[in-house]
């Protein structure tokens, strides 16, 4: 599982890249902290998914964390390019009503 | 064609992908569509889950998956010897989670419903079996 990101117009942009599952979301979960703790100069998130080949429901509890963690400094994040069933995991679940979905 | 498989692992979060993709794999005779696919190799993580998470406090135990398929029907059964669960039907409840304070969910059996056609989650003597069933839609059908 790798994470990219950069900032562009002061917008985090994270792209998760692999598979997300039990294995690896303790991994995920510490460099995405690393990553919102060390990174300066955004307002907002987006975490992009469109290289995320697997998912369950072990992502939307990985993503609330992140949520919970940046609602305490106002930044807001937002999800694009969700694979068909982690759309169908997030829609069950209710995250977009946090975490809106951008096209 | 009847067919069938059963194997046997440690239940560590390592073996996830492995069993997901072994129930992929054998089931791709049947000519599955890639959502159903992703579908089945969901639920089953899912299961596997749960196992690791919750079945076993203390020490790692051993997970049995058996898959069997007739036509295009799919039957898997997950089993664990660990601890049970003590109220089904509230585990079976979305959003509910016995560990509220690991980031969890709560959403893995509502995923296993939606994702497949059938599930039934039982107590053993010693541990749980999950059994899902889903029905795959003919390989050829008129569009």
């Amino acid at each position: 599982m790798q994470i990219k990101s950069r900032i562009v117009n002061k917008t985090l942009y994270i792209l998760l890249s692999g598979e997300l599952d039990e294995y690896t979301a303790q991994t995920v979960r510490k460099n995405l902290d690393l990553l919102l703790d060390t990174q300066k100069g955004f307002v907002q998130i987006v975490m992009d998914l469109s290289e995320l080949t697997f998912m369950d429901s072990t992502g939307v509890g990985v993503l609330i964390g992140r949520y919970k963690k940046m609602r305490e400094c106002n930044k807001p994040i937002f999800i694009t390019n969700p694979s068909r069933n982690a759309e169908r995991i997030f829609k069950m679940s209710g995250l977009y009503e946090i975490m809106p979905k951008i096209v | 064609m009847k067919n069938s498989m059963e194997i046997k692992f440690k239940a560590i979060a390592e073996n996830e992908a492995f069993a997901r993709n072994v129930v992929a794999s054998f089931i791709l005779p049947l000519n599955p569509s890639i959502s159903e696919l992703e579908d089945i190799k969901t639920a089953v993580n899912e299961a596997i889950t749960n196992v690791i998470v919750h079945a076993y406090p203390e020490k790692a135990g051993e997970i049995t998956m058996k898959v069997s398929t007739t036509a295009n029907k799919v039957e898997i059964h997950i089993t664990d010897k660990g601890v049970g669960i003590q109220d089904i039907e509230r585990a079976l409840t979305p959003f509910y989670t016995s560990k509220p304070n690991e980031e969890r969910s709560g959403m893995g059996f509502t995923v296993m419903e939606s994702f497949m056609d059938k599930l039934e989650v039982k107590n053993n003597k010693e541990g749980v079996t999950v059994v899902m069933f889903k029905e795959l839609e003919p390989a050829v059908v008129g569009i």
